[in-house]
């Protein structure tokens, strides 16, 4: 089923009707997944933003379509969680080929402790059309504009007036601060000259959509098939996977020197597919070619011009990084952004996000390259390891291990940055850890944590009254809680479900008053008053 | 399989970060000369296992292909 792009359209901003509707807190530059998904945010947290887009339709093409578990876990304390659970795909087997030969296959066993899968395939568009529906739930704190480009930006100490044009007319809006969530073409990050430079690699990769209704694996259950050196085809890899409506993603890394432009003509593509999937009908729905650079920026934070997402750093495709580090983008610089413009913390809390997502950025840079690497051996030994470790993967555990097509995206772990206090106890989960979801009676324990910092209590001698009006979670005799959290703990969960700090039961009301103070960002401001 | 060969993966969660290193380390060889610091490296690697049925039972499952 061919997936029919709504289309969206202009509505005259107050701007172009003589109004003057004064600064707004936040701008957001692109409303693709992460511009929308920080506008949520924000609204969740009473900020009203201004989102301008230059086009009107959402993605074009599947393009993201893999979807990790911390990444659902995010777009759940969104809202939009469950859309996806529902339409999404799970996938559980997944087999991996070496030429003709399946090397091995690998079942991804449900975890009943947790809410969400380990990642969903599901089309970007699909994404997209589910947050802009969610936007609609905010009509007083979120403006979408359609067809609105930003061509120009004076960026003041005090503020950012950004020149939009449309149809209708030009005009200028001013922002306390601009959030560019332009892609990784991004025009803001290149009017301002910042340097983007980063590791680029050759090959090319032909991404086919193609439509199917009858599925190649064997049984109804939907698979995730992996090939290095295909049998179909002279490139390196080949990925077949499947997306809601019976379609079915199929990458195909291309020969070195191989013309991207004829390898995704028709006649080219077709009878590599027949290859893949026999003598079933199939139509392709959508194909593209791209090659890939990984790079970031030096800082992601430049005053009043904060970058997020794909703006920000760019991976290759490999481990579905992309997509899910920007999201995790968002749910960093949310609520740090909130508390400064509420006043509840100083600009300088900015400087996390700039910290940690870098942090983020940097990991998520070095195993998509490490992957990419392993797929595409560089020299002739670096062949001769590979095809060692595939031949070993056969029947030895610890080469499955090392074979590497791809690291599927986990959130990466904030120890030891400014915001977390120093761990002081060996039991329970560290700080910086992104908290684990865990089954209640009613629900699940991260749709009651978020949002804001609480303190959450594990056990009869945590129980405890949190200073200065914190939100207490407390559970007791509760197995599922238990497993992960340990018992007699206490730990303070910052708004985007980190744990700012873990503390044995019985610890004192000073300790978590420091250690807030601390996840706030004013740890620097006590210390030099 | 051998009794005294562990192929548990052993390596975790280093096992990226070895191959990384080792990729590395070949870096800028021709095939000749990645050939010889393999060797070296077989050699270093023995002597760290030390014991002698496991290093036999690592040659014999290595010369299976």
């Amino acid at each position: 089923m061919h997936y029919q792009n709504r289309e969206y359209s202009f509505e005259t901003p107050p701007e172009l009707k003589g109004e003057t509707p004064g600064k707004y807190p936040v701008a957001i530059v692109g409303a693709g997944p992460i511009g929308m998904a920080m506008a949520i945010d924000l609204a969740l947290q009473g900020i009203r933003t201004v989102i301008l887009d230059d086009n009107n339709v959402v993605s074009v093409g599947s393009r993201a379509i893999c979807w990790a578990k911390r990444t659902l876990e995010i777009f759940d304390r969104l809202g939009i969680g469950d859309k996806m659970l529902e339409k999404g795909v799970t996938w559980k087997v997944g087999r991996l080929f070496n030429g003709q030969q399946e090397v091995y296959n690998f079942d991804l066993l449900p975890d009943d402790a947790h809410k969400m899968p380990a990642f969903v395939n599901l089309q970007q568009y699909y994404v997209e059309e589910y947050l802009v529906d969610r936007i609609a739930d905010f009509p007083d704190l979120i403006d979408l504009r359609w067809l609105s480009k930003v061509a120009g930006e004076d960026i003041a100490d005090d503020e950012i007036t950004l020149h939009v044009e449309t149809a209708e007319g030009n005009y200028d809006l001013a922002a306390d601060y601009v959030l560019a969530c332009d892609g990784c073409n991004s025009q803001i990050r290149q009017r301002m000259g910042l340097n983007f430079d980063g590791q680029t690699f050759e090959e090319h990769f032909l991404i086919t959509d193609v439509d199917m209704p009858e599925a190649p694996f064997e049984s109804d259950e939907p698979e995730r098939w992996f090939w290095f050196k295909p049998p179909f085809h002279t490139g390196q890899s080949a990925l077949l996977h499947k997306q809601p409506d019976n379609i079915y993603r199929i990458d195909l890394q291309l020969e070195q020197g191989a013309d991207p432009a004829e390898e995704a003509k028709p006649e080219r593509v077709i009878p590599r597919l027949k290859q893949i999937v026999g003598d079933r009908a199939f139509e392709i729905d959508w194909v593209s070619v791209y090659s890939f650079t990984c790079a970031m920026l030096d800082k992601f934070v430049h005053g009043r011009m904060i970058f997020v997402g794909d703006s920000a750093h760019v991976v290759s495709p490999f481990g579905a990084r992309g997509g899910n580090g920007g999201i995790q983008d968002v749910d960093n610089l949310g609520w740090k952004l909130a508390a400064v413009l509420k006043g509840e913390a100083a600009p300088e809390l900015l400087e996390s996000y700039d910290e940690e997502r870098r942090h983020g950025a940097r990991e998520n840079i070095m195993n998509s390259s490490r992957a990419t690497n392993f797929m595409t051996p560089k020299s002739k030994m670096e062949a001769v390891f590979r095809d060692a470790v595939l031949n070993l993967a056969n029947d030895l555990p610890f080469a499955r291990r090392l074979v590497n097509s791809g690291r599927l995206s986990v959130p990466c772990a904030l120890e030891g940055f400014a915001l977390q206090s120093p761990r002081n106890t060996t039991r329970g989960l560290a700080p910086g850890t992104p908290c684990p979801d865990a089954p209640l009676e009613n629900g699940w324990l991260l749709n009651k944590l978020g949002g804001e910092f609480m303190l959450l209590t594990v056990g009869r001698r945590a129980k405890m009254t949190a200073p200065g009006g914190v939100k207490v979670l407390h559970f007791e005799d509760h197995p599922g809680v238990t497993a992960h959290y340990g018992d007699d703990m206490i730990y303070l969960i910052r708004p985007d479900q980190h744990i700012a700090a873990a503390f044995e039961a019985g610890t004192g009301a000073e300790s978590l008053k420091f250690a807030l103070a601390r996840a706030i960002g004013k740890s620097t401001l006590e210390t030099t008053s | 399989m051998n009794n005294t060969l562990n192929t548990d993966d052993r390596l975790h969660p280093h096992g990226d970060d070895f191959y990384e290193l080792l990729m590395t380390a070949h870096e800028g060889l021709d095939f000749d000369q990645s050939a010889a610091l393999n060797a070296r490296l077989v050699l270093l690697l023995a002597n760290e296992v030390g014991d002698f049925d496991t290093l036999a039972a690592a040659i014999k499952r290595a010369s299976k292909s």
